[in-house]
């Protein structure tokens, strides 16, 4: 599989302050991946160097193996739905429509009708009259009918309530089931990424904190516990991604390909609620984890 | 995209047509009679000869009353207010509105380039809003005409930038300004404060510090200046004689622009001499003291009137076209 | 046609609940050997999952043999499950009843039973865990 993006050394600063740094990622095609990380970690940020909103300040970034907003053909094959889906108040939903197929040479029609049909939406309602539920899958229809090779989609579901978002998502993957379609999708609830994503990338603190498989991730990372012990005393092919300790307890989570063998340990597995928890809440400074050899290699 | 902008800019382009519309059809029906009065003033017919004042003052007269003054002066005040208006509300909003709202996001990444939409908008909006003025000025200045004729006043502050073509360049001027306000700041509300007091400064400074230097101005050389009744005329005698001033004059007419009269002594030096209370006792006093020197007229004649009006707006333009090349510059280094 | 549900509070990945809602459909006669599964459009649309995830339980299944995928046309049941014939069935009911009976008369009650049940059960069909 190619890698739909690919950022090198990736970098974003503002003034003094790094929105986004030194961030090294290779997004592998035909996935559903979820970008998760708190707020101001840099998710937005990352989004916007993919899509060409923005400049990077140090490093370099591929999104289909070209420029980002390189050219009209570059932009033609990337969709974007930004955060809280802007739209043109004043324009109707057929006319938010028109301009798609006004600004874009592949616009297929009959998918935008078919979509305004199947979610409820007047065509001749203003946007600015919309629920925001309705708006996002407007948004969304105008990102899929140009029939996009990859969905970039920041926070599209934060400020939707739960049947909005539920629809919205499966909008999206029937989508992704239709055409093929790679999605980057930001967000900071886990819940919902859960349900779509098998791929993961944890942002924190403006940094990658982990990348890889969904699948690969929850098999190599274990939650230990047992009697209470200093994390140094750890075999060295366990990476400790989390750890606390009462007085008698100790419990870590950590991450490693090999077996553990301690019969001291209670092993149980992790959930990717307690995986990314774990690696949003690393201190910062914490060096970059992305290791190459989590991600599953098909 | 010249679609998209279309839909986007319909309804001020409607309302823009309406207003001219309503405001051609006011000149259509007042100008003929306006003309009319002015044929059957004698005007024409006494310029050729002598000075016409009282015949002038009368069709003033004539015409306050039948369009009543607030009329007249009320188009005036349109042609100087358009160009803002303008730069204001379409100039201002063009950019600012899509990056305040973020709009800007859902349209930069649809397959047009950044560099394509700007010129699409600068280009459909701008040139709307340049004719829109255009138009407008050209018709008040046919409706002017015969005012214009009998007041002879069209180099003067007041008039010249509600006449020909300088406010379409006006116009032109206060758009770009107002498009780079909105990209800069970013937001609309202050980029219209910007525009407005941006195009007021400008147009302030450029009459009063660029238009004088636009054309070289003629210099009447002479003696004695006297200054002739009705109409601002200015009379320039060659040499003053024992009976008063003497020699063939030279006149200029009230229309011309006059910039200055100064005093020059021989070596062609401007002085500002304090004639001693001793010099104004008689002519020959006044004659002995200011022996050396003679009086500079400094003017444009009102011929020149087109040729300031192309220069003046070859400023604007260039201006315009200025701020224009920083909008996109802006717009591809800033923003990202 | 099968309907599949979620229950995202179980702790079981979904792609396996999937599995097992196939089974259990074959087990009570709901699906038989001919019967389409729903496409990964179908279901995606109806549980917002990643198709991947459809297509992960559905191989599954073609590994079990239970299903094949005609490319073009769609998943179909090509057998139902073993071991579902009345008599092995008795015989292990009648196991489990003695069983019941001997852990009852040992003072167990049924939460005692039902914590042996499901430990035996998860450590016995854990995926890949003897």
């Amino acid at each position: 599989m190619t890698a739909v993006l690919e950022a090198n050394g990736l970098g974003k600063r503002y003034g003094r302050r790094w929105a986004l740094r030194d961030c090294t990622i290779s997004i592998p095609g035909g996935r559903v991946v979820g970008l998760v990380g708190p707020n101001g970690a840099g998710k937005t940020t990352l989004l916007h160097l993919a899509v060409g909103l923005l400049a990077a300040t140090s490093g370099t970034i591929e999104v289909l193996g070209g420029c980002p907003a390189g050219s009209p053909a570059q932009l033609a094959r990337v969709g974007f739905v930004a955060q809280q889906t802007p739209t043109y108040a004043g324009l109707s939903v057929s006319q938010h429509l028109r301009l798609g197929a006004w600004l874009n040479a592949n616009w297929d029609a009959e998918l935008a009708k078919r979509r305004i049909k199947q979610f409820g939406l007047d065509p001749n309602e203003r946007a600015g009259k919309l629920s925001g539920g309705q708006r996002a899958q407007l948004a969304l229809t105008l990102a899929i009918a140009k029939r996009p090779e990859l969905l970039l989609l920041d926070e599209p579901v934060a400020s939707l309530d739960p049947l909005a978002r539920r629809e919205f998502l499966q909008g999206l993957m029937e989508v992704v089931a239709g055409h093929g379609t790679s999605v980057l999708l930001s967000s900071h609830l886990i819940a919902d990424l859960e349900r779509v994503c098998d791929h993961l990338v944890v942002l924190a603190a403006s940094r990658v904190q982990v990348t890889g498989d969904v699948d690969a991730l929850l098999a190599s990372h274990y939650r230990l516990s047992g009697p209470r012990r200093d994390p140094a005393a750890l075999p060295a092919n366990q990476e400790v991604i989390q750890e606390s300790h009462t007085d008698k307890q100790s419990t870590f989570l950590v991450r490693t390909t090999d077996p553990i063998l301690d019969p001291a340990w209670t092993i149980r597995p992790v959930t990717m609620d307690d995986l990314v928890l774990a690696y949003m809440s690393q201190p910062p400074g914490t060096k970059n984890a992305s290791h190459p050899g989590l991600e599953v290699i098909r | 995209m010249i679609r998209l902008t279309w839909l986007q800019f319909r309804m001020q382009a409607a309302a823009a047509a309406a207003a001219l519309a309503v405001i051609a059809v006011v000149l259509a029906l007042t100008g003929p009679h306006l003309a009319h009065l002015y044929d059957v003033s004698g005007i024409t017919v006494c310029q050729a000869h002598a000075d016409c004042a009282s015949l002038s003052s009368r069709f003033l007269n004539q015409a306050s009353a039948a369009f009543t003054d607030n009329f007249l002066l009320g188009f005036g005040n349109v042609v100087v207010a358009a160009p803002a208006l303008v730069g204001i509300f379409w100039g201002a909003p063009l950019i600012a509105r899509e990056l305040e709202t973020g709009t800007y996001r859902l349209t930069w990444t649809q397959a047009v380039t950044r560099t394509r939409w700007l010129i699409v908008k600068l280009g459909i909006v701008g040139v709307a809003g340049v004719a829109a003025v255009g138009l407008l000025s050209l018709m008040l200045t046919w409706w002017f005409r015969p005012i214009d004729l009998v007041n002879m006043n069209r180099l003067t502050p007041a008039v010249f930038g509600e006449r020909g073509v300088v406010p379409a360049a006006y116009a032109a001027f206060a758009f770009a300004l107002g498009v780079t306000a909105g990209v800069v700041l970013r937001r609309t509300l202050p980029a219209m404060a910007v525009a407005l007091a941006g195009f007021a400064a400008t147009r302030l400074a450029i009459t009063y510090w660029v238009r004088p230097h636009l054309i070289t101005p003629v210099q009447a050389t002479g003696k004695v200046v006297e200054s002739l009744p009705g109409g601002g005329a200015l009379r320039l005698w060659p040499a003053a004689g024992p009976h008063g001033p003497a020699g063939t004059p030279v006149t200029i007419p009230g229309s011309a622009w006059v910039y200055s009269i100064q005093q020059v002594d021989a070596a062609g030096h401007v002085v500002h001499p304090v004639l001693r209370a001793a010099c104004h006792r008689s002519q020959a006093a006044i004659d002995a003291c200011t022996a050396g020197y003679h009086r500079v007229v400094s003017y444009q004649p009102s011929t020149r009137f087109w040729a300031f009006q192309w220069r003046e707006t070859a400023v604007f333009l260039a201006l315009a076209l200025i701020l224009a090349g920083l909008t996109f510059w802006w717009l591809r280094r800033r923003l990202s | 046609m099968i309907e599949f549900q979620l229950d995202t509070a179980s702790g079981v990945a979904t792609y396996l609940q999937l599995v097992q809602q196939v089974h259990d459909a074959l087990r009570l006669g709901l699906l038989e050997p001919g019967d389409q599964l729903p496409t990964a459009q179908q279901v995606v649309i109806k549980l917002a999952i990643n198709p991947n995830t459809v297509l992960k339980a559905y191989r599954d299944l073609e590994r079990e043999g239970l299903v094949r995928a005609r490319p073009g046309q769609g998943t179909f049941i090509t057998r139902s499950l073993p071991g579902t014939d009345p008599g092995t069935q008795a015989r292990f009911l009648a196991a489990m009843t003695d069983w019941l009976l001997s852990a009852r008369a040992e003072g167990l009650g049924p939460d005692d039973i039902e914590a042996i049940y499901r430990t035996a059960v998860r450590s016995c069909f854990a995926e890949g865990v003897a």
